[in-house]
């Protein structure tokens, strides 16, 4: 067993900086990159990919990246773990597998799926799980038409069981993402599964590794002045032991800061009830977690408390909720908000006077309140006001004649008005979501790998 | 005396689904006591009246010295479907830090 784990983060979501992962395993030692590409609402776009294109649904960004770093992970044995493989994992592997031949890089690919429900949601409601959403409660046959996308969250056993079968490039479809994280401390300890508290440990390892740079001073509201180089920010690196007990921090040679303040930000980020926060692995005590700073960039992190998991999985379901779209116009001083008012009112006026249907007509004044809402204040002190208008409706065309209302107020609005010629996006197609619940019984990861020898 | 929370602390906030979540951290540890006595889910709730129409929770995490908010059907529907600039409450931690609060106790800040 080796005695401690470096497991480096090289994305926090689809779009985050391209040349992290390269970094990561290029300015120093690491044995584990960790990659996450998948948020919320992808899943709905990689799903609507697929059903265009059977061979697409999953992150091609990590395609690119494999061409620049799988032969150099391979050379410096760091195994590379990512949930890139969307709805279409098998095709995301058969992608690297072709890199791998075309190198000439000898390689195990893990792939883990099984999470893609979304063909079986009919025979699963037929014993009687009836799919209520999680946080209204409302019945599923609202919406039982229109679901485009439906993804168990399994935890970490599909890829350890990938690891111990010698996979060193692992592509999976929606896991958690701090089950990538804990997946290898489990591997390299042989951490036991019930052994709640190490899990736990690994858990919060991967919520401090999860959204890249945010633990490494990216998005710090505590002196964000100070931090040092964030345009060459490094992403964390977990250095992980058997016990539980870990060290948070970056290559040295990087940007960013890690101290107590960045991982404190990090850890408080997107959870709920911090006594309970769940996974299929385990449940973690957020309140258990103690944090020290050891040296400049070194957080450690101990104590963590776990209990065992529930018997459920979550899913993410999304179903096609009509359009949206927006139109944006910005307006000079003097007055620059009452201008804004003022265009706002007359569009409101012209779309209402053409009796389109709407869900929703939303206006921002960005500058001003977008952000603040009803905290704004000093409002005649502002130089520039953008106004931000958006709408939903289940009717496209609806949306289309509703953007028209809005670069005419140019001639016909009150003065000062510019940036017009943007105004014309397309109404994009709405993924409203819909968070729900499995028995863990009902479904299981599947593991298939691809050897080029 | 008044004081305005970004004095004694700093935040960041988040989106799960339509519902935002605000974490809170006091600089320093004597300010936590500030905060958990103060920031209530009542007064947070009144800040986001205008956003927020759902309940809001509050969560406590004295071994960080932080306070967890969550605010129910705050986001417009959330990420994928909110006609908002700000349709993950990124900057919701903005509006907690902007808040005034009036303490009895006497600190130099």
């Amino acid at each position: 067993m080796k005695e401690k784990i470096r497991i480096a983060s090289g994305q926090g979501f689809w779009g985050d900086l391209p040349n992290a992962p390269i970094d990561q395993i290029t300015k120093g030692p690491i044995d584990y990159l960790v990659l996450d590409y998948l948020a919320e609402v992808t899943m709905s776009i990689l799903q609507k990919q697929k059903l265009r294109d059977s061979k697409k649904g999953f992150a091609t960004d990590f395609v690119e990246l494999m061409k620049t770093i799988l032969s150099l992970a391979k050379e410096k044995n760091v195994k590379i773990i990512s949930n890139a493989g969307g709805v279409n994992p098998i095709e995301c592997a058969r992608e690297i597998e072709k890199i791998a031949r075309e190198k000439n890089i000898k390689i195990k690919i893990g792939i883990v799926f099984g999470d893609d429900i979304l063909n079986e949601i009919e025979n699963i409601q037929n014993i009687g799980i009836e799919f209520k959403n999680l946080d209204t409660g409302e019945n599923i046959s609202s919406i039982k038409n229109k679901i485009v996308s439906a993804n168990v969250y399994f935890g970490a056993d599909g890829i350890v069981e990938a690891l111990k079968n010698g996979a060193e490039c692992i592509i999976t479809g929606r896991v958690t993402d701090a089950g990538m994280t804990l997946a290898p401390l489990i591997y390299e300890f042989g951490w036991d599964k019930n052994d709640y508290d190490k899990l736990a440990s690994g858990i919060v390892a991967g919520h401090i590794l999860e959204c890249g740079a945010q633990s490494t001073g990216g998005n710090c509201s505590l002196d964000w002045e100070t931090i040092p180089d964030l345009a060459h920010v490094g992403f964390p690196i977990v250095e992980a032991f058997s016990d539980g007990t870990f060290f948070v921090t970056k290559h040295k040679n990087s940007g960013g800061r890690v101290s107590v303040a960045t991982v404190s930000e990090q850890l408080v980020y997107e959870i709920g009830d911090p006594k309970n926060y769940i996974t299929p692995d385990c449940i973690t005590d957020f309140t258990s977690i103690e944090l020290l700073q050891v040296e400049e960039n070194v957080v450690k992190v101990f104590g963590v408390k776990g209990n065992a998991p529930t018997e459920y999985l979550k899913i993410s379901m999304a179903y096609a909720d009509g359009f949206r779209t927006f139109g944006t116009l910005t307006f000079s001083w003097p007055n620059a908000l009452k201008k804004a008012k003022l265009a706002d009112e007359i569009i409101r006026k012209r779309v209402s006077d053409l009796g389109l249907n709407f869900e929703e007509i939303y206006s921002e004044f960005v500058g001003f309140n977008s952000t603040l809402g009803k905290s704004a204040t000093d409002e005649e002190k502002l130089n520039e006001v953008l106004l931000r208008i958006g709408a939903h409706s289940h009717d496209e065309k609806s949306l289309k004649l509703f953007l028209k209302q809005i670069p005419p107020i140019v001639l016909t609005g009150p003065p000062g008005v510019t940036g017009y010629l943007g105004a014309l996006p397309k109404p994009m197609e709405v993924f409203s979501y819909w968070p729900t619940l499995i028995p863990k019984n009902l479904v299981e990861p599947k593991i298939n790998y691809i050897e080029v020898k | 005396m008044k004081i305005q929370l970004i004095q004694i602390a700093h935040a960041r906030s988040g989106d799960k689904g339509n519902s935002a979540n605000i974490g809170i951290i006091a600089k320093e540890k004597k300010y936590f006591s500030i905060l958990e006595k103060y920031v209530t889910a009542e007064k947070v709730k009144e800040l986001f009246s205008d956003r927020c129409f759902g309940k809001v929770t509050r969560y406590e995490l004295p071994n960080l010295n932080a306070l967890n908010f969550i605010l129910e059907n705050s986001l417009g529907g959330g990420g994928t479907r909110s006609l908002r600039n700000d349709s993950q409450g990124k900057t919701f931690s903005a509006v907690l830090l902007k808040m005034e609060i009036e303490i009895k106790e006497r600190m130099e800040l």
